[in-house]
C-alpha cells in the first residue's frame, strides 16, 4: 500500500515542483556559478569539476551501485580523451561537418568499446580478482601510452585546437566561458542519464548484485552479464569525460591515462560517499577544489590530501553524503538545533588539532625540502619562525596533543546528544 | 506429468561421496518433503538440483527438458525457484526492493536499462502482491536485513516464490523458530504454493507430515523409501534408520 501511495500524484504543478525541482535547481547552478565566480581561475577550476562529476560518477555506477572495485577507471577515461583529440584534429584538417559539441559521444564511443573488450575479461569474477585484472590492465594502458607514440604522443601527449572547428551558430568556443557551459551542460545531461540509470530494472539488479550476487543468480540473473553491461555503461560514461576533458584542455597525456588518475577518481567517489548517488558528485567537487586551491596554498598538498581520505575511511566510511543522510532523520524531526551546540563546543578542539597538525606538516615540509636551499626561516599564517627551533614543534604538539586530548574528553557528550536528537 | 526428475544423481566432494545415486520423480503439483538424518545430503541434493554445485554424474530433468549443468540462472529461468537454509536475501535494499528484483526477470524486464522502474506497472503489482501475502506490508521500505528472524524467513520464501516458477524448493522453511511462528509459516508456505510443485527438506516432523503428499527419506545419499506419509511412518527401514529417534526427539 506504502508504494502505492507514494507515485500517486497529488497535485500538477506540485508534483512536477517536487519531481523536478532538484533538476531545475541544479541547472540554475550551473548557469549562475560564472556569473559569481568570474575570475579565470575559478572558470577553470569550474570547469575541470564538471568534468571529474561526470567521470566519478561513473566509477560509482562501478564501486557503489554494482560493488565492483576498479583500479583502472582511468583507463576509459584516458581513451576516450585521446580518441576526441585525434578526433578534433581530424575533422579540423579534413573540414568534416562535424561540430565541437558531438565531439563527447566520440569519447564515449571509444570508452564503450574498450569496455566491452576489458569487461569480457575482467567482469567474469568479481570481488578482489576483479579488483587485480583491473589493476593490471590499468597498467597494461599506462605502459603502452608511453610506447604507442602515434596515438598517445609519448610523454608530451597529444594536442589540438578546438577553435579550427565548424562553428555552430557562430560560437567558435575560443573563450573559457563557453567551453564551460558545454561542461556544464553535457555534465547536466549525463548526471540525468546516470541517476535515471540507477531507475532502471538494470540499475536496480546491480544493486542486488552488489548486495547478494548468489541471490540474485537464483532469481534468474546472471551477475556475470550484470557486471559487464555495468562495467560497458560505465566506460561510455567515463569516455564522455575524458571527451570533455580533451576539449577543456586541448592536451591529452600519459598522466590522463595513468594509474595515478585512476586513485584520484576511487578518492573523489569515496570522500564524497559511494553509498549515495549525489556523493561522488560532492566528491568531485571538493577534491577539485583541494587539487586546485592546496597545491596554490602549501607544497605537501599531496599528504593533506592523503590524510582526508585516511580521516574518511576511519571515521565516516559513508563519505560526505554519508555525514549528510546521518543527520537527515534530525532535520526531518527538528531537533538538528539541540546538536549543533555541542558541534561548536567540538569545533574547539578540532580546530586546535587541525592548527597543530598543520603546524607540524609545514614545520616539516620546510625543514625537510626547503630549508637546504631557502634556510629555516619561515612564515606560516602570519607568523614568522625559523623551522629548525624548538618552539614551533613545541607548539604544534601541545596544540595537537591538547585537540586530541579535549576531542576525546568531550566526544562522549556529543554522541549523547546525538542519539538523544535521532530517539 | 512429471514436474521434476532426478536420475542416478551422484555426487563426490574429492573422494568422499556425499550424494550415491539418488533417482527420483516428483509430479506437478505435488508437495514432495525430503527427510533423513544431518549430513545425510539433503542440502547437498537441493544444491545439485537448482544447480549451485556440479553434478559428479546422472541427469536432471524439468518438465521434461534436461537441465543438467545449465547455470542457477538458467533454471530460474525455466521455472524451479528455491529458498535457502540459511537467510540469503539482499540485507540493504528494502522489503520491497527484494521482492521487486526477485520478478524483475520473470516479468520480461531482463537486463533492460530503458525501463522506467516505476512505471513497470505489472513488476510493482507483482512484488506488492507477494508483499502482501507474507504478510509484511507495513515493511515494505525497510531495509531487508533489519526484518526479524522469521520475518527474513518469510521475505526468503516470498523471494523464491515471487518470479512465479512452477516448482519451488524449500530449504528448511521453519527452521530456528519457534512453535507458534511455525504455525503461521505452514499456513503460509499452504497459501503461497497453492497450485505449484513444491520439494522441501524439513527437519520438522509435524510440518512433513502436515504438508506433504509423498515422503522421500534420505540417508547416507540414498533414499531409502519414497512413498505417503502414512506408509513411511509405518516404514521399517526408515524407523530403524531415521525416523525413530527423529520421532522420539519431537515428543
Amino acid at each position: 500500500m506504502a508504494i502505492t501511495t507514494m507515485t500517486k500524484p497529488a497535485s500538477l504543478p506540485l508534483d512536477l515542483a517536487k519531481r523536478y525541482g532538484i533538476w531545475i535547481l541544479a541547472a540554475a547552478v550551473m548557469i549562475v556559478l560564472p556569473k559569481i565566480f568570474t575570475s579565470g581561475a575559478a572558470l577553470t577550476t569550474m570547469c575541470l569539476m564538471g568534468i571529474m562529476i561526470v567521470f566519478s560518477l561513473s566509477y560509482n555506477m562501478l564501486l557503489g551501485q554494482t560493488g565492483m572495485l576498479s583500479f583502472g577507471h582511468a583507463v576509459y577515461y584516458g581513451l576516450g580523451g585521446f580518441l576526441a583529440v585525434h578526433a578534433m584534429n581530424t575533422i579540423a584538417a579534413d573540414r568534416l561537418p562535424i561540430p565541437l559539441p558531438l565531439l563527447p559521444l566520440a569519447g564515449g564511443a571509444m570508452g564503450l568499446l574498450f569496455g566491452i573488450i576489458f569487461g569480457a575479461v575482467s567482469t567474469r569474477r568479481a570481488g578482489t580478482v576483479f579488483a587485480m585484472i583491473s589493476l593490471g590492465l590499468g597498467e597494461l594502458i599506462a605502459s603502452l601510452s608511453l610506447i604507442l607514440r602515434g596515438f598517445f604522443g609519448g610523454e608530451e601527449g597529444i594536442t589540438a585546437n578546438r577553435t579550427k572547428m565548424l562553428t555552430l551558430f557562430g560560437v567558435r568556443f575560443g573563450p573559457q566561458i563557453e567551453v564551460y557551459y558545454l561542461i556544464a551542460a553535457w555534465c547536466f545531461v549525463c548526471i540525468i542519464a546516470m541517476f535515471a540509470f540507477t531507475r532502471t530494472p538494470l540499475g536496480r539488479m546491480c544493486n542486488a548484485v552488489r548486495e547478494n550476487p548468489e541471490r540474485a543468480e537464483f532469481v534468474g540473473y546472471s551477475t556475470q552479464m550484470v557486471r559487464f553491461i555495468a562495467f560497458c555503461i560505465a566506460g561510455f560514461f567515463a569516455g564522455i569525460a575524458g571527451g570533455l576533458a580533451a576539449i577543456n584542455f586541448e592536451l591529452m597525456n600519459a598522466v590522463n591515462i595513468s594509474g595515478a588518475q585512476s586513485g584520484v577518481v576511487l578518492l573523489m567517489a569515496y570522500i564524497g560517499g559511494v553509498g549515495h548517488f549525489f556523493g561522488p558528485i560532492m566528491g568531485a567537487v571538493l577534491v577539485t577544489l583541494l587539487q586546485v586551491m592546496l597545491s596554490d596554498i602549501t607544497g605537501a598538498w599531496m599528504l593533506y590530501f592523503g590524510l582526508i581520505f585516511i580521516m574518511m575511511v576511519m571515521f565516516a566510511p559513508g563519505g560526505m553524503a554519508g555525514l549528510i543522510m546521518l543527520h537527515l532523520p534530525l532535520w526531518q524531526r527538528g531537533t538538528l538545533l539541540r546538536v549543533l551546540p555541542h558541534y561548536a563546543v567540538m569545533a574547539v578542539p578540532c580546530a586546535m588539532g587541525l592548527a597543530g597538525l598543520v603546524l607540524l606538516i609545514e614545520a616539516a615540509h620546510h625543514q625537510l625540502v626547503k630549508a637546504a636551499s631557502d634556510g629555516p626561516a619561515m612564515k606560516l599564517a602570519g607568523f614568522a619562525f625559523a623551522s629548525n627551533a624548538a618552539p614551533p614543534w613545541i607548539v604544534a604538539a601541545a596544540l595537537l596533543g591538547a585537540g586530541l586530548w579535549l576531542g576525546r574528553r568531550w566526544a562522549p557528550r556529543l554522541t549523547a546528544a546525538f542519539a538523544e536528537a535521532a530517539r | 506429468m512429471t514436474a521434476l526428475a532426478l536420475d542416478d544423481l551422484h555426487k563426490s566432494f574429492g573422494a568422499t561421496p556425499i550424494i550415491r545415486g539418488v533417482s527420483l520423480e516428483v509430479a506437478k503439483g505435488e508437495r514432495h518433503a525430503i527427510i533423513g538424518p544431518n549430513g545425510a545430503g539433503k542440502s547437498t541434493l537441493f544444491h545439485l538440483i537448482s544447480g549451485r554445485f556440479p553434478l559428479s554424474s546422472g541427469r536432471i530433468s524439468l518438465n521434461g527438458e534436461d537441465i543438467t549443468g545449465l547455470k542457477p540462472y538458467e533454471i530460474n529461468r525455466r521455472g524451479l525457484s528455491r529458498s535457502f537454509q540459511v537467510t540469503n536475501i539482499f540485507p540493504r535494499l528494502a522489503v520491497f526492493e527484494n521482492l521487486r528484483c526477485a520478478v524483475l526477470w520473470q516479468m520480461g524486464y531482463r537486463y533492460s536499462f530503458w525501463h522506467n522502474i516505476r512505471k513497470a506497472t505489472d513488476a510493482n503489482d507483482r512484488a506488492e502482491a507477494v508483499l502482501q501475502q507474507i504478510g509484511l506490508a507495513e515493511r515494505a521500505m525497510m531495509p531487508a536485513g533489519l526484518l526479524t528472524y522469521a520475518e527474513q524467513r518469510a521475505l526468503e520464501i516470498g523471494i523464491t516464490i515471487a518470479g512465479g516458477a512452477e516448482v519451488v524448493m524449500l530449504d528448511e522453511p521453519t527452521a530456528g523458530m519457534s512453535r507458534s511462528e511455525t504455525a503461521h509459516f505452514v499456513a503460509l508456505i499452504r497459501k503461497v504454493t497453492e497450485g505449484r510443485t513444491l520439494i522441501m527438506v524439513e527437519h520438522d516432523m509435524g510440518v512433513v507430515f502436515d504438508l506433504a503428499d509423498r515422503i522421500s527419506v534420505l540417508v547416507y545419499g540414498q533414499i531409502i523409501a519414497c512413498d505417503t506419509p502414512v506408509k513411511i511412518r509405518s516404514n521399517k527401514a526408515v524407523q530403524e534408520a531415521y525416523l525413530g529417534q527423529a520421532l522420539e526427539t519431537e515428543h
